[in-house]
């Protein structure tokens, strides 16, 4: 792998209409391509999905691609879909880069599709060359201290004291007050059994 | 409760408080304060004889302040520990020894006035935060006129009322005489679905609550005539549209109106509440000898002491806390527009918080009922014995490295490390830094506060961040705002804006950082230099700053780059700073309109003087390791450009 001029593959996503009814993406794919270092452009109604990953798997192997840019939703629910994504075709999960172009630019700017279409380019742009100097990273793992801690002792911190217990693992329950119980204690009966709640 | 009190595998840890937690995902620690336990609970056999021979007699807060207790006894029938518990505050035992009564009686010897607190230290792999709710309080509104009526009560109050452990035995007497109320009123959404008083949202569980009261009086006072004053009646989960229709066929009246006005009758004690019946279309007046309000739930808030407050009558039995520290604060939770715990996500994890490792169960997330809460204490118990079980975890490669050649061996890198996970470098004896792997959170302070940019992060390395900014300004670059928003709290507000379709101008770009700690000075220069008219540092606000205090080297390094322009005849207005949690989407757009219309005051002549100042200054260029200790001193301005 070269680290001078890596090849990246660019990956635009539909969506649905999410992203491609107030951005251009076709338009934003065409641009992805005439960026430097960038070998490969696809783009996807849903890139999330099955198809959309092996897309990407398979563009990885026909293109030798060394960065992979996803152009889709926030990395908060679907970077680790792509890490794994792209760690199954054999790349480092950390030559991954995802631009945002749903929460911070196609729902946000639903009125103005030339401004989004732009804006959607540059966060491109700016993904690809920050793509382009990632570095290949290794996770370390470490032991779980097996033992949970609860933080009040009402009806859902019980339970949960309970659950945990019942798997075998330690649990220390920690309350305030004087008894666990909770507000739901103090109740005489509890709906919609009609029961008594202790 | 039982089950948990004897189960081998929970410690149970009751008058205790969390004071700190520390660590990270599978590898916390956390310190616990057991306020002393004056009854050793183990020796404890709940004789009630140290009960019996108690002067101090108070308001019983379990029973709403409806009966009264002694200063030592037992929290509630079935408390759990079965163990009688002393208030430290009522106790006249204490300093000076004036009484010391129940010592004498005890045959146990279970009663110690001389134990202190306790300190526990766990270790522990997993946190779940299950601290619940509390009732709205009616009194600052006076709602109703729950503050001058005594027959008006709160739903929580009825509970007591009515049960068969109460004050009145389950004969449900009103306050005002002890008579038996032949007519019973309740006011539904008392503190809910307001936007002027108490609370915005509904509070889930009051509707049900009612009619459930309907019904128990309906069973024990089948002649007893009731009527309930709503909004809408709220029966959408299983087996709730039922009992809702049992509690008409019970003869209850729905009235669809809330009460212009509550008056009483002293004499009497009788209620007369005027209403609109908007269902009738006509107003109406209903003379009641009780009157009920469904209060709704609000997050549980914490006074000065720790202690928490209740709406009704006394507070609980958290008392002489010692803690002042919420456990929203020790855990850096986040929070929705309505006040409680906001989730990972809240659809795909909802029952995670965004730090990994630690989950809600129950109420603190939102109010919900008892099925709801067991049912999200399974969820919650189940992510977090899935971490347990899997013995070991892996932990995101985005930590920081030394690169020891560039090192000086300063010390400011340990000295700003939020998480103690850099051992202080020693000059004298030629150490460098220890950067131990496993504590740090990756938060980038190290290597925004390094002089030397001695300090590597992984991932969030400065080329890449530099060649980000320099894609964004690559056209149009008066077009362009460059904002820097932390992972946690600023770029989630972001999504959260987008996710609420919130429209703002196109011309903010976003650069993440896991922290604005992370942000170095020279990346803002950076930014002005080639030629942007505007940048933002944003992240979270102060309390919810996931690396502790990170955020305030921002604020610090932030200032004095102000300071910096300022001298250089660069007008510091060109660089923002702003704190956005992650829930506030409508503030995320707002600021990101104000920065929009302040992009417009900036002129191509303003740039361009920027960039020419800037390319003679220097800024932001790092130190150079010299071999003289001197080299220190050395001014900025004379150390060697900016690395491309």
């Amino acid at each position: 792998m070269s680290d001078e001029s890596p090849r990246i593959g660019v990956f635009v996503c539909d969506c649905g209409l999410n992203i491609a009814a107030f951005v251009d993406t076709e338009e934003v794919a065409s641009f992805a391509a005439e960026l430097p270092d960038v070998v490969a452009v696809v783009r996807n109604r849903y890139t999330c999905a099955d198809p959309g990953q092996q897309e990407i798997q398979k563009a990885i192997a026909e293109h030798g691609l060394e960065r992979v840019v996803v152009a889709s939703c926030t990395p908060k629910i679907h970077e680790p879909t792509f890490r794994n994504c792209v760690a199954e075709a054999g790349l480092n999960p950390y030559l991954m880069e995802m631009a945002n172009i749903r929460e911070h630019c196609s729902w946000v700017h639903m009125k103005d599709r030339a401004a989004a279409t732009a804006k959607a380019k540059d966060l491109v742009r700016s993904a690809v060359s920050r793509a382009g100097r990632l570095v290949a990273q290794d996770e370390r793992t470490f032991p779980v201290t097996d033992a949970a801690l609860v933080i009040g002792g009402g009806v859902a911190g019980i339970q949960t004291a309970l659950e945990l217990a019942d798997g075998g693992h330690q649990v220390y329950l920690v309350e305030r007050s004087a008894s666990i119980g909770g507000t739901m204690s103090a109740l005489d009966k509890t709906f919609p059994t009609m029961d008594c709640s202790i | 409760m039982m089950d948990a009190g004897r189960h081998p595998r929970i410690q149970l840890l009751v008058n205790s408080e969390v004071e700190d937690i520390t660590g990270f995902v599978g590898n916390y620690q956390a310190r616990v304060r057991r306020r002393a336990q004056y009854v050793d609970p183990a020796e404890c056999t709940s004789c009630a004889d140290c009960e019996e021979v108690c002067p101090v007699v108070v308001p019983d807060e379990y029973q709403q302040g409806f009966s009264s207790r002694k200063a030592i006894y037992l929290p509630f029938p079935q408390a759990v520990p079965a163990s009688y518990t002393l208030d430290a505050d009522d106790c006249l035992g204490f300093n000076p020894i004036a009484c010391g009564k129940c010592l004498e009686v005890c045959d146990k010897k279970c009663i110690d006035f001389d134990v202190k607190d306790e300190i526990f230290d766990l270790e522990i792999g997993t946190v779940v935060v299950a601290t619940g709710l509390e009732p709205y309080d009616p009194r600052p509104n006076d709602e109703y006129g729950y503050t001058s009526f005594d027959n008006v009560v709160t739903s929580m109050e009825f509970e007591r009322l009515i049960c068969a452990g109460g004050p009145t035995e389950g004969e449900l007497l009103r306050p005002s005489d002890q008579k038996v109320p032949e007519r019973v009123g309740f006011i539904q959404c008392v503190g809910s679905r307001s936007t002027n008083r108490g609370v915005p949202y509904c509070s889930n569980i009051c509707c049900m609550n009612t009619i459930k009261q309907t019904l128990q009086i309906a069973e024990h006072y089948p002649e007893a005539r009731q009527t309930v004053f709503y909004m809408d009646i709220r029966a959408f989960g299983k087996g709730f549209e039922d009992l809702y229709r049992r509690s008409r066929e019970e003869g209850v009246d729905y009235v669809r109106g809330l009460p212009g006005s509550v008056e009483g009758d002293p004499e009497t004690g009788e209620l007369v509440v005027q209403v609109e019946n908007t269902l009738a279309g006509k107003r109406e007046e209903h003379r009641l000898d009780m009157l009920v309000l469904a209060v709704g739930m609000v997050p549980r808030k914490l006074d000065t002491n720790g202690n928490r407050k209740t709406g009704t009558g006394k507070t609980g039995n958290g008392k002489a806390s010692a803690s002042k520290r919420p456990i929203d604060e020790i855990l850096s939770l986040s929070h929705t527009s309505d006040g409680f715990v906001m989730e990972a996500h809240p659809k795909l994890k909802p029952v995670d918080a965004p730090t990994r490792g630690v989950y809600f169960a129950g109420c603190v997330e939102a109010p919900k009922d008892v099925k709801d809460s067991v049912t999200q204490a399974g969820a919650a118990a189940s992510r977090a014995g899935n971490l347990l079980s899997a013995g070991q975890v892996r932990i995101e490669a985005i930590t920081a490295e030394l690169t020891a050649d560039l090192c000086a061996q300063c010390k400011i890198c340990a000295k700003v490390c939020p998480v103690n996970a850099i051992v202080e470098a020693d000059k004298k004896s030629d150490l460098y830094p220890d950067f131990i792997e496993a504590a740090c959170a990756g938060c980038g302070t190290c290597a925004a506060e390094c002089p030397f940019d001695a300090i590597v992060m992984r991932h969030f390395e400065d080329q890449q961040i530099e060649a980000q900014i320099d894609a964004i300004l690559a056209d149009d670059p008066m077009e362009k705002i460059v904002a820097f928003a932390c992972n946690w709290c600023s770029y989630a507000g972001g999504d959260t804006a987008g996710t609420s379709r919130l429209q703002y101008p196109a011309t903010v770009r976003l650069i993440r950082t896991m922290c604005s700690g992370r942000v170095d000075a020279k990346f803002i220069w950076h930014a002005f230099e080639q030629g942007a008219p505007m940048v933002l540092v944003s992240g979270c606000h102060f309390a919810d700053c996931h690396y502790i205090d990170a955020v305030t080297w921002t604020q610090r390094r932030v200032e004095k780059v102000w300071t910096q322009m300022e001298k250089a005849g660069i007008r510091p207005e060109r660089l923002q700073l702003d704190w956005i949690s992650a829930a506030e989407g409508q503030k995320f757009a707002r600021v990101m309109r104000e920065l929009d219309e302040m992009l417009r005051t900036v002129t191509e002549e303003e740039v361009a003087q920027t960039v020419s100042i800037l390319k003679k200054k220097n800024f932001g260029a790092p130190k150079k390791v010299a071999p003289l200790l001197a080299s220190d001193k050395a001014p900025e301005k004379a150390a060697a450009p900016v690395p491309a």
